[in-house]
């Protein structure tokens, strides 16, 4: 009797020469199609990174002019005025209930697109999201303006039955830009991740005498872990550093950290205190989304 | 014509209905573990995967539900587990009508197909969750799930994730899930099908040696006859939707009912033929041979034989007196090792097939010879096609 093993053995010997050999020109053609992306990056992301990052240890002459001398910690300093803080707490509140609502709201309806029986059904609800996309954002952000204004459609909604007045140039209308923006965003990576989910495993579940709630809680959902963290890192980044919406929607009243980075580069005229703040959200940003990803043991 | 066949189910075909006819009386007086009324089940209005089927299954036994795919018998399965409900008909576990009633409320536990189990718990926390979800106590809890890692010997696996274990592992833990609920039945669908073959083997004296240990119920779907044939204490065969035959592994393979039966279950030779007397039948060719045969004269039938109860002689003379023979002419010789196949042409449409077992004293044929094709007539049956 011939073992298993014996007949499941290789039949040719690869010399490890050959074969590290080919694995090396195999990762150089690896780089050579990544090339162009890495030439891009450097370019247009690293360097002026870099240069922002510089740029927050310059000074400025009286007129406010950045100079490239007499090189201070003065704008790093500056970020623990109050002020900052402020705006940094508004912007971290704004951000974070517009994640969470993003994910209440964006989940039943990833979930009722991913189990369409007929993929047909689902591909159409899917390119039912993407169509916003399809128009510019800037001009789908003056479409709010009109509806949120005194004459729009929501505004003479809202008088009507006396629920609501005016909204434009409130926080709420910032809110509901910044909701109607980033939905999107958290129900892509939702449906991709409920998708994929076997459901032999909720059928399990409710084999294993969990009610459908309990299914749903101890198996659904934890499997549908990966999109929610995609979900919520896409929304709450860009909603963490928004300029548009709160400066459209919210007039001059509600200001949040996108903002108030304009403002030192613009009317301000405080380029380093600019690049000081632009530099601290990044660096947050980045050890917070690392710390997201660790604590799940896993990288996306 | 086929389906007719299969649709007749134990009450209907060959010698057996009145020794069933006893069974089921027995079954009704002691109640059944799981019993199937006229159940049938249609997706959208042109599937019918499950067609008017009664069964009864015994507490305590290890029953097998056999067939191809797309026979009905997985559909089955998942209506006794409530993850599906009939269109039509009763399902009962221990003479309680389950209706729609879901799976959480049913006594009942699964081994699915693939396993399905929980990626982001470990070992333990898979056994663990029927308990945890019904609200077992935690040291109850502790305890049963150590035992069950240890019945199927996964002794220090527990805080392994899933896909750290090996296939056989991994169905050892999808079994001990089920079993430490302790239900009243435990529903397997195809659970050794992803295994490789030296596995699934020991698996499968496994699984019957588990069965004994804990005496629950097993119902055990496959397509795989050899795997029914060797575990179960009863089989139900099924064919499009419909119960095609039940019986022990012996009454299955010894004394099908049907054609389709006699096909699906181990090798066999068909050979056209027509009923001539009691017992008696002219093969396509014109040998006539005694064989078990009801129905009347001039009927068509098939005669059915199997390959390893057919012999080889030179001549009649040679073969002892009291048996069926039937000259033929060597058509093809197959070598497989431990036996050797010979198509033998009897003159009729389909070849019949001789397995001779390959030992020394076995003799040779070559391809052309004349032969005596021999076999006892309680080894044929003819059966309506």
């Amino acid at each position: 009797m011939t073992d298993l093993k014996d007949r499941g053995a290789p039949v040719e010997q690869v010399n490890p020469e050959l074969e590290k050999k080919a694995n090396r020109r195999e990762s150089w053609r690896g780089f050579f199609h990544a090339a162009p992306a890495y030439v891009y990056l450097t370019f247009f992301f690293i360097l002026p990174l870099i240069i922002v990052f510089v740029f927050s240890f310059a000074s400025r002459s009286r007129t406010g002019k950045p100079l490239l001398a007499d090189w201070n910690l003065d704008s790093w300093i500056k970020l623990l005025d109050p002020l900052v803080r402020t705006i940094a707490v508004r912007s971290l509140w704004m951000a974070i209930l517009n994640t969470v609502i993003c994910l209440i709201i964006g989940y039943p309806f990833a979930y009722w697109i991913a189990t369409r029986a007929k993929r047909s059904t689902r591909t159409f609800l899917l390119v039912l999201v993407l169509i916003p996309f399809w128009s510019n954002f800037l001009v789908r952000t003056y479409a709010w303006r009109t509806l949120l204004g005194n004459d729009g459609l929501v505004t003479q909604f809202g008088e009507a039955t006396g629920l609501w007045g005016r909204m434009l140039f409130t926080e709420p209308a910032v809110f509901i830009g910044l909701f109607y923006g980033y939905l999107p965003f958290v129900v892509l990576p939702l449906y991709a991740a409920i998708e994929r989910i076997d459901w032999s495993l909720v059928e399990a579940a409710r084999d294993l005498y969990a009610s459908g709630s309990q299914a749903f809680r101890r198996v659904t959902l934890p499997l549908s872990k990966p999109g929610i963290i995609a979900g919520s890192v896409l929304v709450f980044i860009p909603s963490l550093g928004a300029y548009v919406t709160p400066d459209i929607l919210g007039g001059a009243k509600t200001t949040l950290l996108g903002n108030y980075i304009v403002t030192q580069f613009g009317g301000a005229r405080n380029w380093p205190f600019g690049a000081s703040l632009s530099s601290a959200i990044l660096i947050v940003m980045l050890l917070a989304t690392l710390f997201y990803f660790r604590s799940d043991g896993k990288t996306l | 014509m086929l389906l007719a066949a299969q649709g007749r189910t134990l009450t209907s075909v060959g010698k057996t209905p009145s020794q069933y006819a006893g069974d089921w009386d027995e079954v009704t007086e002691h109640q059944s573990a799981v019993s199937f009324r006229g159940v049938t089940k249609r997706f959208g209005d042109e599937v019918v995967a499950v067609d008017g089927v009664d069964i009864d299954i015994r507490d305590g036994e290890f029953f097998s539900l056999l067939g191809p795919s797309g026979c009905g018998k997985t559909t089955s399965l998942r209506m006794i587990a409530g993850l599906e409900f009939p269109t039509e008909g009763s399902v009962q576990i221990f003479g309680e009508e389950m209706g729609v009633r879901p799976p959480n409320k049913r006594p009942v536990n699964t081994v699915f197909q693939s396993y399905a189990l929980f990626p982001h718990m470990n070992v333990e926390d898979n056994i663990a969750f029927g308990l945890r979800m019904q609200g077992v106590d935690k040291s109850e809890v502790l305890t049963r799930v150590g035992d069950s890692i240890d019945l199927v010997r996964l002794t220090g696996l527990g805080k392994r994730k899933p896909n750290k274990l090996s296939g056989g592992q991994q169905q050892r833990v999808a079994l001990a899930r089920a079993l430490v609920n302790r239900p009243k039945v435990l529903l397997l669908d195809e659970p050794l099908g992803a295994l490789d073959l030296k596995l699934r083997q020991t698996m499968q004296l496994e699984l019957k040696d588990i069965q004994s240990e804990v005496g629950i119920t097993f119902v055990y779907v496959t397509h795989d006859q050899e795997e029914a044939l060797t575990m179960s204490d009863r089989i139900a065969v099924m064919s499009e939707g419909k119960l095609a035959q039940v019986g022990t592994s012996e009454e299955i393979y010894e004394t099908p009912t049907n054609v389709f039966v006699a096909g699906f279950v181990g090798e066999m030779c068909f050979v056209p033929a027509v009923i001539v007397g009691d017992n008696q039948v002219r093969l396509e060719g014109g040998s006539v041979v005694a064989a078990r045969a009801d129905g009347a004269a001039g009927d068509d039938v098939v005669l059915t034989v199997r390959p390893e109860s057919l012999h080889l002689y030179a001549q009649m003379g040679e073969a002892p007196d009291g048996r069926n023979a039937v000259p033929g002419t060597i058509h093809r010789r197959v070598f497989f090792g431990d036996s050797i196949m010979y198509e033998v042409d009897v003159g009729a449409a389909a070849m019949m097939d001789v397995r001779v077992e390959n030992i020394p004293s076995a003799r040779r044929w070559n391809e052309g010879d004349s032969v005596i094709v021999d076999f006892h007539p309680d080894a044929a049956a003819a059966l309506a096609e």
